[in-house]
């Protein structure tokens, strides 16, 4: 085995990838904690490590717009934000998933404001549910920077040409110092073929991008759209185990589990709390307890199916939401894992937890406190879906 | 033929369709042409049909020069720049207005664009709004001239000197009305390197009230009146001034545009004309018109 392992900043570890990903235009604007990632990046190219045009624009918004450009101009692209940076984007977010350009771009998850808050939660790439963009979310380092080529291989396939935010939560992954392999050069450039686009800008020949559709053709560019997402949830496996079978890592593909096939009580969750699940699940399995672990990696294309097919025992699912939909008092992954459930043989009780937001932390103990809570179910006490680490003095 | 295809969906009179046309007819094919939303945008592109014979891509509204900026960096890094002239055609709404600080950060970085507004001064893709091109007392659908208004109180916003102080090695002025001035300072703003822009006046006949077929007469009158100075900037220095011999009052302008017919009938309106014919009077001594 000659993979070595280092000890860097998660952010490195995601621009180590986003290097040898090999991308032609880089194009960002600085924002807390996304600014390690474009530093180093910045370093590579000012070192002579990377070939490509680096573009400091003045805002997010002209980063993602530089990008639909050189997209559209047959390159391989990359941005890299966060927070009110992607909420700037918003607009131009529905632009390039429309135009169907394979743009890639890490989010490094944090609160919006107000009030001013720098620190993670995961409410700024969920509020970009509905703006055609691929969503996959990073458990630790290692998968942050392992997404990076796995996702431009994902958005680049030519059955899926969509954009897609790898999710890594900030702080807790981009400013941690992890163990971790750097991905090789040589093993990359096997599994990630080069760009190679058959629609792009060229004036030998002329085509025209981002036309006016009217009422007679606006919706099959919609449906167009969705059935590339479904794709994209077969080939999000695929890549996953291609990955896997190339460099020896594996984060599941859609899902993955964790003492999950007998347990009753089943927690589902997303990002870099997934650890601190785990380590819960294993002090509690040693108690005797039937407690388990469905990690959604992909919330867009959502895995309903993969969902529904991996639940054999639950009798109760705890939902953990780094994010609130105000006025629904509900978290993003609670109301779509309600959703698929509904309609399915296997509706069970579903009760959804809000916490860890603006960066506050999600201890092992707080894990606890939600599954002795859940268990309440079988007494027939309902909890429909509650914050879980509020402040009673401030509250 | 035309680059820019017949068939479009423009007004008769349309002074867009006479810019993309000249525009394409002053560069030829190897170009691409990056458009925000506006009636330009609309009227060529109503799917599946285009009337682009170059490369074209719309993105949004407020982001064209970014766009641009992207389309030349990929050009760079895929090694294919060569000669291919990458422009910008956008409106006076997407350009002074709404995507001001993305041509300001395109002509900061430098790229090797040109930059052309089609000033037809308001937003008459959706309907004749005000816009801040939109000139002293032209009534507008949001700055109506009524009762206790003559119009849009507000002056028009000087954008080629906004443009200039960004160090931008070549800016222009030109009118849709003057053909082989408008192709010959659009070439020449894309052969030179560097970020270039040239600003179009366009009078549009649905926005501004006036027949379809006196759009080169209307914009003929604007550059005769000294309301628009036609010049060439390099380097921050203006080098060429398109002078007028026998300059005609204000009037003569307004009087044949339905957007400034209160001027004419209101109490007080031929006193405040006065102070559009002082924007003229201003251009000729700043610009040396005469």
């Amino acid at each position: 085995m000659r993979q070595r392992m280092v000890v860097v900043e998660g952010s490195y570890a995601v621009a180590y990838a986003v290097k040898v990903c090999r991308p032609n235009v880089i194009s960002a604007y600085p924002i807390t904690p996304q600014t390690h990632i474009v530093e180093d990046l910045s370093q590579f190219v000012a070192d002579g490590e990377m070939n490509c045009e680096y573009m400091n624009v003045e805002s997010e918004f002209s980063a993602i717009s530089a990008l639909i450009g050189a997209s559209a101009s047959g390159a391989r692209t990359y941005s890299s934000t966060t927070s009110q940076g992607l909420a700037l984007m918003h607009e131009a977010l529905f632009n390039a998933a429309g135009m169907r350009l394979p743009i890639v771009m890490t989010v490094v998850n944090r609160a919006l404001s107000a009030p001013i808050n720098i620190w993670n939660d995961q409410q700024d790439s969920i509020s970009q549910r509905d703006t055609g963009w691929i969503q996959l979310y990073a458990e630790d380092v290692q998968e942050s920077a392992d997404m990076v080529p796995q996702i431009y291989k994902l958005s680049e396939d030519e059955d899926v040409l969509l954009p897609s935010m790898s999710c890594m939560d900030g702080f807790i992954l981009s400013h941690v110092y992890e163990p971790v392999i750097l991905l090789e050069q040589d093993l990359t450039d096997e599994f990630l073929p080069s760009y190679d686009p058959e629609f792009i800008l060229d004036p030998k020949n002329p085509m025209s991008f981002g036309a006016f559709a009217d009422p007679s053709t606006y919706t099959e560019f919609r449906y167009k759209q969705e059935k590339a997402m479904e794709t994209a949830l077969i080939k999000i496996e695929e890549i996953a185990n291609e990955f896997s079978d190339r460099f020896g890592r594996y984060y599941g593909g859609l899902i993955d589990s964790y003492a999950l096939d007998d347990a009753e009580i089943v927690i589902m969750a997303m990002g870099s709390v997934i650890g601190t699940i785990k380590d819960t699940i294993d002090i509690l399995r040693s108690e005797g307890e039937s407690v388990g672990l469905l990690k959604i990696r992909s919330f867009r294309p959502f895995p309903a199916d993969a969902i529904r097919k991996a639940l054999n025992k639950a009798k109760v699912i705890i939902t953990i939401d780094k994010n609130i939909s105000l006025g629904k008092n509900e978290g993003a992954l609670c109301t779509e894992v309600k959703a698929c459930l509904y309609n399915s043989d296997n509706r069970v009780p579903v009760i959804g937890f809000m916490m860890g937001h603006g960066g506050r932390d999600i201890p092992v103990n707080m894990i606890i406190k939600i599954i002795n809570k859940a268990k309440l179910v079988e007494k027939g006490i309902f909890i429909e879906s509650e914050f879980a680490d509020l402040r009673e003095d401030l509250a | 033929m035309s680059l820019l295809k017949p068939g479009h969906r423009g007004c008769a009179g349309c002074c867009d369709a006479l810019a993309g046309k000249f525009v394409l007819d002053a560069l030829g094919e190897d170009c691409i042409v990056v458009s925000p939303t506006g009636c330009l945008e609309v009227f060529t592109t109503p799917y599946p049909e285009s009337a682009w014979g170059v490369p074209w891509i719309h993105s949004l509204f407020e982001n064209a020069a970014a766009v641009a900026s992207g389309v030349e960096a990929a050009f760079k890094a895929l090694g294919k720049k060569n000669n291919t002239k990458i422009i910008a055609i956008g409106g006076d709404g997407a350009t002074l207005d709404i995507g001001l600080q993305a041509i300001s950060g395109a002509f900061e970085r430098g790229h090797d664009i040109t930059y052309i507004c089609v000033d037809n001064e308001a937003y008459m893709n959706t309907g004749v709004q005000r816009s801040g091109a939109t000139p002293l007392y032209a009534s507008t659908t949001t700055s109506p001239a009524g009762k206790v208004s003559f119009g849009n109180p507000l002056h028009k916003k000087n954008m080629p000197a906004i443009i200039a102080a960004h160090g931008s090695p070549y800016v222009a002025t030109a009118s849709v009305s003057y053909a082989p001035d408008m192709m010959k300072k659009v070439k020449k703003a894309a052969e030179i390197k560097g970020p270039t822009y040239v600003h179009v006046h366009a009078p549009c006949c649905t926005g501004w009230k006036f027949d379809g077929s006196k759009t080169i007469e209307v914009g003929k009158l604007a550059v005769e009146t000294a309301l628009w100075p036609m010049y060439e900037m390099e380097n921050g220095v203006v080098t060429n001034v398109r002078k007028l011999k026998n300059r005609k009052p204000v009037e003569e302008y307004l009087k044949i545009q339905g957007r400034f017919k209160h001027l004419f009938a209101m109490e007080g309106g031929t006193g405040e004309i006065k102070k559009i014919q002082a924007i003229a009077d201003w251009n000729v001594k700043h610009f040396g018109l005469e």
